[in-house]
């Protein structure tokens, strides 16, 4: 207790002091799991810190720590920005979700947001993108493309965010191609290329001609690229030096606005807790631009999708859907709840394999 | 489940590609270890292969360069290591973590400015007709040409141990020091030599990751095959041809375990990607009989007196 | 000609000033460094060395010292002595992880129950998780022969696949949404590993720690076990005439080095960790390997290297945050600071000598 008070009365006087020095400099901190050249996750969530920069000029400062392991390094680092005067810091890994309640604990006047977490607290925000509605218009695209009906999937972990993302891609690839089979391999690592690799290798031999990714290397395009007749899709970033082939389009992490955002509110005072999931509609998930190695119809097919869930008109787990074993999950038109999506850990009827539990 | 979705001749072939960038560390490092000296740096020295070569090859557009370059980039690498060793006396272990964790910050370095590009590729070898005959041509002649190295280079040092007189003051160099010193033999000098062979093998290993492999540029993008290196050359029982059957074998249970993943065989992910260790710990048992294998002044220093 | 003479005994006097050396040559070359990068060395090295110790919130940054040195010396205590006597240990990753997995496992079993003697409990199975680890290589050794360096490097990769099925599946928090990783044990007050001292840094690992480093000053210095140690390492001949049994030396000493740990992977899990993940481990078994040797293998060294490691991983990213350096550069820092200590020890125990080529 006695160092929460120390703690918050540093940050409080440290506080006070940065307002008289510079009235109008807001200081946003960015921890990275991460380096900022991986090409991925990282990578964009830089992009959107440097948007932040770009909004505001001199009226902000930003920092970041990068390769900040999960558990206490990550909450010296978060407490040394607090310390250091960040008015706003972004968490930007899952397992930095407890330190982060933590250190939000003892600096109640820090706002902070924890990237694909689900706890918050008054100055704790969560935020995350719906990231399946980007699976929906792949899973469209790769129905219509695939030629063997065989898409090979490479997920990292078996956590919610992946299972939603198989079973959205799933479903729409099914809407139109009633004969298409998922095959999915489990490589237990957000970034290895080398194993990315060679996932995405075993697939093609294995027949598919439409590779899906879950983890964040450009490897897999790599693959297709030697393989020949093989499409891909962007993985976090757009990926677009593997344009038109293979990649044919690109689920995009699009952190900067929302980043851009946050900052405001909280110059403006504004600032409130909030759980966001946002989708295409806020533009969170972007969908990168879709090649001509698409057929025109197709590609219309897709957009007028991306559309639909863009402006709400229609939402990707819509009824009828049951889940694997059988088992009715939704009714006809019925939409899924949040709570059932943030949680997912099954998957839809016609998906063969087990999730590893 | 559908098994027959593997196709074997695929599966030999791309374990065969798999098994490559381990199988050059590992026989740089077998020959090092052969001298007596264990350089627990070969991460280290695979990433500044790594990112050494593709920067070569994407400034003069030349795979060929790229790998040469590769393997300088090792050797010099790896003459820290001898300095730190060989001249200043340091603790071997040390020096190796030392070594692989300067390589990690000093590749990411370099590499800032490489992040995102593609490098020129170097084209697999066709050979007219035998590339095209079935089973046979995917398995033994549709490869680039870096992996038919890394088997020729097998074959060059189990000869040259094997038959060669090198091989012969290698290998006394390697079981006791003071002996050979006193036959006169310049172990420092045999053991430098040695050491930055092993440099050269893990930065050409570590290319073939940069730039057949995956082929990009990503920090740390090595993720641990120096590691698998270093067992494997255990596992080897410090014998090339073993090295080379290791390779196929710890290279290949990643692939396996993917293509049984594809094919829908649940297995536990983990359990199977366990295996190449436990197998190799209990390798080294039934070896450890056989008292003859692990060279005896393994990781030794060594200071002649006079 | 420059050649080395070997010292008849090491020279206490360069013991004691290549350390400082080595920093003072790390601080110039890594200066250079930065320079070179663009930012401004002297305040770099300002902030990575003088910042946590005595900057404006060094109140916070000083206890974060502990939490950061305190598993290192923990861990590199019990390699020195192992190490002092010819035994390598190299797996203390292996040992630290399977010590945190059987530590937290036996700590949620009891979950929610509250009890004074769940934490004892978890201490204790933790240093016997890592011990029983460390007793593979150990017998594998005595009993077949077995090179242990292989085996113990071996054993980190079963450990850590062991641990990603951990957070996977057996202790995964069943209140989690599916996503990997086990209950938080800082909310479980029982098995939570506290500051002894709000705010001190101080938990049960800093204070075994501490405990370790006497122990092992006063059994390398006044116990039989530390003279039998002592005498493997530097004349194993002369330890059989004395009377040293081998094989329960390899025990003893891998299985000190194994149980320390794994009571470092326990106090970790338990308190600044909190749970079990599939990143839990962040190398504090191989940077202990350094950090033994950088302490020369004496327990005080080990204890002031293990700060100085603790220094440059919090230094280096207050550096990283406030002066905008890549995480790359403070790692190639942190490597030449490596090889300076570690190349200059070689004052240590030879001398340079200049003489003119003889003529033959």
């Amino acid at each position: 207790m006695k160092l929460t008070t120390l703690l918050t009365s540093a940050a409080m006087a440290l506080g006070l002091a940065t307002t008289a020095m510079a009235a109008d400099k807001t200081k946003v901190g960015f921890v990275y799991v991460g380096p900022v050249g991986d090409g991925g996750w990282t990578y964009e969530h830089d992009q959107g810190r440097k948007a932040v920069v770009e909004a505001f000029g001199d009226k902000v400062e930003t920092v970041y720590v990068e390769n900040v392991a999960e558990g206490p390094d990550s909450e010296r680092v978060m407490t040394q920005m607090a310390l250091e005067g960040a008015d706003l810091i972004f968490t930007t890994s899952f397992g930095y979700m407890d330190p982060t309640i933590n250190v939000a604990k003892k600096f109640p006047n820090v706002r902070f947001e924890h990237a694909t977490g689900y706890k918050t607290a008054p100055n704790v925000s969560t935020y995350s993108a719906r990231f399946y509605e980007g699976r929906a218009v792949q899973g469209t695209i790769a129905g219509h493309m695939t030629e063997s009906n065989i898409v090979g999937y490479i997920g990292s972990f078996p956590i919610p965010e992946v299972v939603r993302g198989i079973n959205s891609a799933y479903i729409h690839a099914k809407k139109v191609n009633p004969d298409v089979q998922f095959k999915i391999v489990w490589a237990f690592t957000w970034f290895d290329p080398a194993k990315e690799a060679d996932a995405a290798k075993v697939l093609i031999e294995q027949g598919a001609d439409v590779i899906l990714q879950h983890t964040d290397s450009t490897a897999p395009q790599a693959a297709a690229q030697t393989a020949g007749n093989v499409i891909t899709f962007g993985q976090a970033s757009d990926m677009s030096e593997y344009g038109p082939k293979p990649r044919v389009s690109s689920i995009i992490d699009n952190w900067g606005p929302y980043y851009v955002a946050r900052t405001q509110a909280v110059m403006d005072g504004t600032w409130e807790s909030v759980m966001t999931w946002d989708g295409i509609g806020a533009g969170m998930v972007g969908i990168g631009d879709i090649s001509d190695a698409v057929p025109a119809e197709v590609k219309a097919e897709a957009i007028a999708l991306q559309a639909s869930l863009a402006d709400g008109s229609y939402h990707a787990f819509t009824g009828p859907i049951s889940k694997q074993d059988g088992s009715a999950w939704l009714a006809d038109g019925e939409t899924a709840d949040d709570g059932t999506l943030a949680g997912m850990n099954f998957f839809v009827e016609g998906i063969e394999g087990e999730i590893p539990q | 489940m559908d098994l027959s979705a593997i196709n074997p001749v695929l599966l030999i072939a791309s374990l065969m590609v798999a098994a490559t960038p381990i199988l050059l560390a590992a026989i740089g490092e077998l020959v090092v270890e052969k001298a007596g000296v264990l350089n627990l740096g070969v991460e280290g020295m695979m990433i500044i292969g790594a990112i050494g070569g593709f920067a070569i090859t994407v400034e003069t557009g030349s795979p060929w360069l790229g790998f040469i370059a590769s393997a300088a980039c090792g050797a010099v690498f790896s003459l820290l290591f001898v300095l730190l060793t060989q001249v200043a006396q340091a603790n071997q272990v040390a020096s190796g973590l030392a070594l692989t964790l300067f390589g990690l910050g000093l590749s990411a370095l370099l590499g800032q400015s490489y992040v995102g590009i593609k490098p020129p590729q170097m084209g697999k070898l066709e050979i007219p007709f035998l590339s095209d005959l079935p089973v046979i041509g995917p398995i033994l002649f549709g490869h680039d040409p870096i992996l038919y190295i890394g088997i020729a280079l097998t074959a060059g040092v189990w000869a040259l141990l094997k038959y060669s007189r090198v091989g012969l003051v290698l290998r006394a160099v390697g079981e006791n020091h003071d002996a050979a010193h006193a036959l006169g033999y310049k172990v420092v000098r045999i053991r430098i030599l040695a050491i930055m062979f092993g440099g050269a093998c893990a930065g050409l290993g570590g290319a073939y990751i940069s730039l057949i492999r995956v082929p990009q540029w990503t920090e740390g993008m090595t993720a641990g095959v120096g590691w698998i290196a270093l067992a494997l050359v255990v596992f080897s029982s410090w014998k090339p041809w073993r090295a080379l059957l290791g390779a196929y074998l710890f290279g290949g249970i990643t692939v396996v375990q993917l293509n049984l993943q594809a094919a829908g065989v649940a297995i536990p992910v983990e359990y199977l990607a366990m295996s190449p260790y436990v197998i190799t710990i209990i390798v080294l048992v039934i070896l450890s009989a056989d008292k003859s294998s692990a060279p005896a002044a393994l990781g030794r220093n060594f200071h002649a007196s006079r | 000609m420059i050649s080395l003479e070997k010292r008849p005994q090491p020279s206490r006097a360069w013991s004691l000033a290549t350390p400082l050396v080595a920093v003072l040559a790390t601080m110039v070359f890594g200066g250079l460094l930065f320079a070179m990068l663009g930012k401004p060395p002297i305040e770099a090295i300002r902030t990575i060395f003088w910042d946590p110790l005595f900057g404006e919130f060094a109140f916070y940054y000083r206890p974060q010292l502990l939490v950061k040195g305190a598993p290192l010396v923990l861990i590199a205590i019990g390699l020195s002595l192992g190490f002092k006597a010819g035994i390598w240990n190299i797996g203390a990753e292996g040992q630290y992880i399977i010590g945190a997995i059987v530590g937290a496992a036996v700590g949620l079993a009891f979950y929610p129950y509250e009890a004074w003697y769940i934490f004892p409990l978890m201490v204790i199975s933790g240093a016997l998780g890592g011990w029983a680890w460390a007793m593979i290589p150990a017998v594998l050794k005595v009993r077949f022969g077995t090179n242990e360096i292989l085996v113990s490097l071996m054993l980190v990769y079963v450990a850590e696949q062991l641990l990603a099925s951990a957070s996977l599946r057996f202790l995964k928090n069943p209140e989690g949404f599916g996503f990997p990783g086990s209950r938080n044990l800082q909310d479980y007050p029982s098995a939570f590993n506290a500051d002894l001292i709000a705010g001190s840094g101080m938990h049960w690992g800093v204070v075994a720690a501490l405990i370790a480093v006497i122990f092992a000053y006063v059994l390398l210095n006044r116990h039989m076990l530390g003279f039998h140690i002592r005498l493997t390492g530097e004349a194993p001949r002369a330890a059989r005439f004395a009377g040293v049994n081998p094989s329960r030396l390899i025990l003893l000493c891998l299985g000190m080095s194994g149980a320390l740990a794994g009571l470092a992977g326990l106090f970790e899990v338990s308190g600044p960790a909190g749970q079990i993940s599939i990143d839990f481990n962040v190398g504090y078994g191989f940077t202990a390997i350094i950090v033994a040797f950088l302490g020369r293998l004496h327990p005080i060294g080990i204890m002031l290297a293990g700060g100085l490691m603790a220094l440059t991983y919090i230094g280096g990213d207050i550096a990283q945050s406030n002066l905008g350096l890549p995480s790359a550069a403070i790692q190639v820092f942190q490597g030449m600071l490596l090889f300076f200590l570690l190349a200059l020890d070689l004052l240590t125990n030879y001398r340079i000598t200049l003489h003119k080529p003889e003529v033959a």
